[in-house]
Parts: C-alpha cells; sequence; structure tokens
C-alpha cells in the first residue's frame, strides 16, 4: 500500500522549485509530484506554468499526454494489469476479466470504497514469466486467478 | 564479504516469481546452519522458466538450484552449504545447462554472474578493457571500428551503428549528446532490462566510448516508468562509476569528460521512437518529429546526438576490447554478430537466448524454446514487438537476420519472439494490435491517429460476420494507407501484425483457410 501526502500547494512549490534549472525539468517535476501526493492537482498547474515560464496549456497538454501521470487521487492499492502479447499467450484475458468482476469495475475505474484502482499495462518487460502484474510498484509474474485472489484479498478486496 | 557467497537474482522477473522473498529466507536461516553467508543479487543468467535461480560459490565452480519457491528455502540452503550437495532442484553448474552452453555470449557475457553494483567485479570479468583501448585511439578510429564491426541497431531500425555516429562526429556543436534509448515498449522483450538489472557498467563503458568517439560530454538513459529495478540498479551503478573515476571531468584519468543523468518515462509507447523521446526529455509531450532534420545534426536541445538503443550501446565494449573482425565473424548475410534474442509467450522455455544471426524461427521456438508451455501445438509466433509479423509453421524455416525477416514481410524488431498456441484466435490478435495503435498514437498524422480507430471498427464488423468480404476489403485498403501515409513505425508497421494475420490465417476471419499447397 502506498501513502501519499495530502494536497498541499506550498510544499509542492517546494517541489517544483528544487528541480526547476534542470533541462527539461517538467516530466522529473510532475513525477516528483505524483511521488509525494500520488497524483497532480490542477492547483499545480499555474504554478509549474510560471516557475517554467510555459503557457498553462503546455504544462495541462503534457499532463494529459502521458498515461502515468494521474489528475485525481488513486485508490489506496493500484493494480496494473499487463495485457500486452505474451501475458495474452498465457491467459491474462481472462484474468483481466476475473478482476474486473471480482472487484466489480472496468479497467480504468476505481473501487466504490476507494481501495483498489485497477489499470491496463502494456508490458512489464516480465513477458518470460506471463502473465504478469504490478501492485503498488512490487512486481507479481506467472500469475494465475488463485495468485491474483491471494494479492486482491491483500489489498482489501 | 567472509561468508560463502551464494547468488539470489535481483532482476526483476526473478523477483515478480518471489527471489526477495528467498533471499529474505536465506539471511533468516543462514545463522541457524552455523555459516555466514554473504548473499549476492546478480541478474538473471536468462533461463527464465527456473527462476528463481539461486547459485552457490563452491570449491568446484557455481553450482545452480532451481526454480525456489520460498518452501524450498531451508532445504536448499542446506545443500548449497554442504559445498553445492544434493537437492531435488539442484541443476548443477548452470553453464552447463544446454540453453546456456549453447548461446554465444557476448553482448550478455557477464550478466547473471557479477554483482551488478560493484565496478570492482565488472573489471575482474573483463570489464572497462573495451575503454582502455578506445582511450589509446584516435576519436575517428573507434567510429571506424564500429562501422567496420557490422553492428546495426538493435532497437528495431536496424541502421547501422557506426554511420550514425560518424554523422554526430562529423558536425561540429559546443555541446553533443549521447542517449540511450530504454524505452524498451516492445511486448514480448526483456533484454535492455536484463542488462541494465544485470550488468549496468557496460551499458555506462558503452556510452563512455559513444562519447568520446564523437565528442560528447554528456549521456543521458531515458528508462520507462515501468521498470524501477533497471533504474535502481543503474542509478547505482552511475554513482559507483562516479566515485570510481570512471565518470566525471577526467575519465578512467584521461583528458575526456563524460557523465551520465538518467531520466524516466511517463508510460507512453510513442516516447521510444527516437524523435518523440528527445521531445519527452526536454519536458514536452512525446510528438514525433519529422526528419530531416537527422537527431545527429540537431537532437536533444537541438545540439549533435546519437541515440541508441541499451543493446547496440552494451555491445560496443566488446567490439573495442575484441575487434571489428571478432564481431563482425559472427552472423549471416548483413546481419553480424550477435543478437540476445527474447522467448516468451507460450513456450516451455522462456528467455533470453544470444546467439549469432542465423538460427532459424523453428530452431528458436521448436528446439531452443522447447515448444508451448501448454503442451498444445505451436499456432503462430509474433516477432518484434506489438509492430511485429504473426508468423506460421508453414515460416519455420526463415532465418534470424534482418532482410530475411523483411523479405517474409516481417522484422525483428528489439529480438522479441512471443508463441501462442492453436487457442489463439488470430482476429482478436488483429484487432488488439489496431487498439493499441490507437491508444498509443501520438496524435501528428490522421491515418496513424484515425485509420487505427477505423481499424479496430472493421475488424469488429468483420469478426460480428457482416459484410466479411468488403470490410476485409476495406482492412486492406487501411493497412495500406497507413503503411504509407504515416510519419513514424507505430501507424506505419501496424499493419505487419493485422496483415500477417490476414494473410496466413484466413479462416480466423471467417474466410477459406490457405491451401496447404500454398504454405
Ligand atoms: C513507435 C516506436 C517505438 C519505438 N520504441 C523503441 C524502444 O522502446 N527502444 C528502442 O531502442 N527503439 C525504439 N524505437 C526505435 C527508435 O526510433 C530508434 O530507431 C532507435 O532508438 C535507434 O537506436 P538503435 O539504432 O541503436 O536501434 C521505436 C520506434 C518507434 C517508431
Ligand atoms: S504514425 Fe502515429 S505515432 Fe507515428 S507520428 Fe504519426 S500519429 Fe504519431
Ligand atoms: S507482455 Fe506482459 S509483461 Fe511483457
Ligand atoms: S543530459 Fe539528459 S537531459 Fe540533460
Amino acid at each position: 500500500m502506498s501513502s501519499y501526502a495530502p494536497w498541499d500547494i506550498e510544499s509542492a512549490r517546494a517541489i517544483i522549485a528544487e528541480k526547476q534549472s534542470m533541462p527539461g525539468a517538467l516530466l522529473p517535476i510532475l513525477h516528483a509530484l505524483q511521488e509525494e501526493f500520488g497524483y497532480i492537482d490542477r492547483e499545480a498547474e499555474p504554478v509549474i506554468a510560471d516557475i517554467l515560464n510555459l503557457s498553462r496549456a503546455e504544462v495541462h497538454g503534457v499532463l494529459t499526454f502521458y498515461h502515468d501521470f494521474r489528475q485525481k487521487p488513486a485508490a489506496r492499492h493500484v493494480l496494473k494489469l499487463c495485457r500486452a502479447e505474451s501475458c495474452q499467450a498465457r491467459g491474462s484475458e481472462a484474468l483481466a476479466a476475473h478482476a474486473a468482476a471480482r472487484l466489480r469495475i472496468a479497467f480504468g475505474g476505481t473501487t466504490a470504497d476507494g481501495s483498489v484502482t485497477l489499470e491496463p499495462v502494456y508490458c512489464l518487460g516480465l513477458c518470460s514469466v506471463s502473465p504478469a502484474a504490478m501492485l503498488d510498484g512490487r512486481v507479481v509474474a506467472r500469475l494465475d486467478e488463485r495468485k491474483l485472489d491471494t494479492l486482491l484479498a491483500k489489498a482489501g478486496r | 564479504m567472509s561468508g560463502l557467497r551464494i547468488y539470489v537474482p535481483g532482476d526483476a522477473a526473478a523477483v515478480a516469481v518471489g527471489a526477495d522473498e528467498i533471499a529474505v529466507a536465506f539471511k533468516a536461516a543462514a545463522p541457524r546452519n552455523g555459516t555466514a553467508i554473504d548473499i549476492v543479487r546478480n541478474g538473471s543468467r536468462g533461463l527464465h522458466w527456473l527462476e528463481p535461480m539461486v547459485e552457490v560459490a563452491t570449491s568446484a565452480g557455481r553450482i545452480a538450484y532451481g526454480p525456489v519457491t520460498a518452501a524450498d528455502a531451508a532445504t536448499v540452503l542446506k545443500a548449497a552449504l554442504a559445498n553445492g550437495g544434493d537437492h531435488p532442484l539442484r541443476l548443477g553448474d548452470p553453464e552447463e545447462i544446454p540453453f546456456l552452453k549453447n548461446q554465444t555470449r557476448l553482448t550478455f557475457a557477464r550478466c547473471g554472474i557479477i554483482d551488478p553494483r560493484s565496478l570492482d567485479d565488472y573489471r575482474a570479468h573483463g570489464g572497462y578493457k573495451g575503454l582502455a583501448r578506445a582511450l589509446q585511439m584516435q576519436a575517428a578510429a573507434v567510429v571506424e571500428e564500429i562501422t567496420q564491426s557490422g553492428l546495426r541497431g538493435r532497437g528495431g531500425a536496424g541502421f547501422p551503428t557506426g554511420i550514425k555516429w560518424k554523422t554526430a562526429a562529423d558536425t561540429a556543436a559546443d555541446q553533443k549528446y549521447i542517449v540511450c534509448n530504454a524505452d524498451e515498449g516492445d511486448s514480448g522483450t526483456f533484454a535492455d532490462r536484463m542488462i541494465m538489472e544485470g550488468d549496468p557498467f557496460v551499458l555506462i563503458e558503452g556510452m563512455t566510448i559513444a562519447g568520446i568517439a564523437v565528442g560528447a560530454t554528456k549521456g543521458c538513459v531515458y528508462i520507462r516508468s515501468e521498470y524501477p529495478h533497471a533504474i535502481a540498479v543503474l542509478d547505482d551503478a552511475i554513482a559507483a562509476a562516479r566515485k570510481g573515476r570512471m565518470l566525471g571531468t577526467r575519465v578512467a584519468g584521461s583528458p575526456h569528460a563524460f557523465d551520465l543523468e538518467v531520466r524516466v518515462g511517463a508510460g507512453a509507447y510513442v516516447c521510444g521512437e527516437e524523435t518523440a523521446l528527445l521531445d519527452s526529455l526536454e519536458g514536452k509531450r512525446g510528438m514525433v518529429r519529422a526528419k530531416p532534420p537527422l537527431p545527429a545534426h540537431k537532437g536533444l536541445f537541438g545540439k549533435p546526438t546519437v541515440i541508441n538503443n541499451v543493446l547496440s550501446l552494451a555491445t560496443v565494449p566488446v567490439i573495442l576490447e575484441k575487434g571489428a573482425a571478432f564481431y563482425r565473424d559472427f552472423g549471416m548475410g548483413k546481419s553480424r554478430g550477435t543478437m540476445p534474442i527474447q522467448l516468451a509467450g507460450n513456450v516451455k522455455y522462456p528467455g533470453l537466448y544470444e546467439t549469432a544471426f542465423g538460427v532459424t524461427l523453428g530452431e528458436l521456438v521448436e528446439d531452443i524454446g522447447g515448444g508451448t508451455a501448454s503442451g498444445r501445438p505451436v499456432r503462430a509466433v509474433q516477432v518484434g514487438g506489438p509492430l511485429g509479423a504473426y508468423f506460421p509453421r508453414s515460416l519455420f524455416n526463415v532465418p534470424f537476420d534482418y532482410e530475411a525477416f523483411a523479405k517474409a514481410d516481417g522484422l525483428i524488431g528489439h529480438g522479441g519472439i512471443v508463441v501462442f498456441d492453436d487457442t489463439v484466435d488470430m482476429a482478436k490478435q488483429a484487432r488488439f494490435a489496431m487498439e493499441f495503435c490507437a491508444i498509443e498514437s501520438c496524435g501528428k498524422c490522421t491515418p496513424c491517429r484515425v485509420g487505427s480507430t477505423r481499424g479496430v471498427e472493421v475488424i469488429d464488423r468483420i469478426i460480428a460476420n457482416r459484410d466479411r468480404a468488403a470490410n476485409t476489403a476495406l482492412l486492406e485498403d487501411l493497412c495500406n494507407t497507413m503503411k504509407f501515409g504515416s510519419l513514424c513505425a507505430l501507424g506505419g508497421f501496424t499493419p505487419y501484425p493485422v496483415m500477417s494475420a490476414l494473410t496466413h490465417f484466413p479462416e480466423d476471419f471467417g474466410a477459406p483457410p490457405r491451401l496447404a499447397a500454398a504454405e
């Protein structure tokens, strides 16, 4: 389980300022904010734009371009299930259906109790031990329904 | 460093199947056995069906056990401590296992053997000999050595590395960059990850040599965010190299300056495309740039930039150490040297297999890979990631070679092979290829952005048996438009998996099967 600090514009400003002089600082800044708060609040956009001398639209454009960046707080646990070809060849689609049914959400969704967000990922480089997934940044592979159930139980589901 | 050396891979694939738990169990059990142990988190040897595979250093060399579960940890440790003694999971000398023994490991020579975070270990196993030789040569001669070796880009396009370096070397500028493409987005591939986790100094050495050869003092490794282990190991190795004065203002005591940093991607497949990657590094959306200008002329921040895949750069040290002729003598035709091939999907023996170009697809899948893991017949094999073609068994005689694959309407890409058994539905695979393109398109060109979405709809209609003949013709048309009207290979190559599925497996699209005689 990942625990994040509650959103706070002042500490966000400090994080942004710390990285502002890196060449191409925007991605490292967004990563750092998400690492701290679990997502990037709208409130950060004008601040980043101002400090990096960009338009707010440019910042928003980058934020929304990349699949990794979240604009809303994530659930307590994030399960990324690989849905790319090698995992498909080892039954990941059945596993994906099982996960969605058990959590009663579609991919991209969060359970009603806010415990788990289910996301697709397209290859984790664990194709030799497919099917694979990542739970809160930890890799797990050679998954089957039983192993997945154990993981979800640990995440409180 | 006084205890018995026990190797428990820290490679993400081993960790994903329990290696961390085994390392913890070993540490806990060691005092009970009365022996001090020294656990090394090595990379993986690449025999992934045996992971977690642990090894112990004995008087007779290394002895392996695998696949070890947490439940076996105590008994395996006991056997290992008895000078590599008997156990049902004992595999003996790992280098005698045919899968490993029959390989030609040049790029992966040290992976799985050394402690990836130890500069001393790297040196003790031949590391930095390539740089030592490069430092005694003229920069132009280093570039020429790479050209003569025949090394081609391992990221997918197969462009001659030496020519790319020469273009950057010949472009005058106050600042040049070496960028390593570690975005490794292709499904079925993991060789870049394994090198970064198992032998990161070889990549650092390769980038340093590249910097000296073209006159670049700064390097940057763009690693995908899905690879936290690789990021951590490479960060540590860079710090160790700086401390050992192998990076910094005077590399290895020479007048050359070179330093490196790691940048992390943010989950966009298209950022593996070199110009999109450069935009991403500059803090922008990862949009593909039109070429020219070439990155070698105007790359990162507008400066001349060499951008190479991890494997291309990690192969540079052995070429410098042993000479261009040594490397060029392996391989076939215009594909020189070795290729780290990655076997994945439904295959009995998945893992990393480095071998000279020329081995056939059938040998790789049936003999080396052992056929399917499910025990069912192999039906289709996708080579080269999500933009690579699906091959039927009738094409298993195609040799692993850039030109031979192109002739068979496919590509070897980054060397990933994904095996499917006879339960696969090729219309679904074709649909996924289009869907993936739609999800990952950077949006710059219409054939890719809109065509892929239309492609999904058309395949859905074919699957639903609506106007099959007309929709199949439409799909072929659409593929042609994408192939010739896209700026980069995402839109341009998505037709490969789609058309190969349609051509070789028409029965899955409701058409009569291809005649056996045509195969
Ligand atoms: C959509 C797309 C994705 C790509 N992804 C990667 C990648 O993940 N890694 C890589 O090395 N090259 C990738 N490439 C190829 C790069 O554009 C480029 O050819 C390569 O980095 C050059 O290095 P090399 O000559 O050493 O292969 C991709 C290309 C396209 C069109
Ligand atoms: S083909 Fe697709 S990914 Fe490539 S530049 Fe065009 S829109 Fe972007
Ligand atoms: S395809 Fe799932 S980990 Fe690579
Ligand atoms: S060298 Fe990597 S961004 Fe500056």
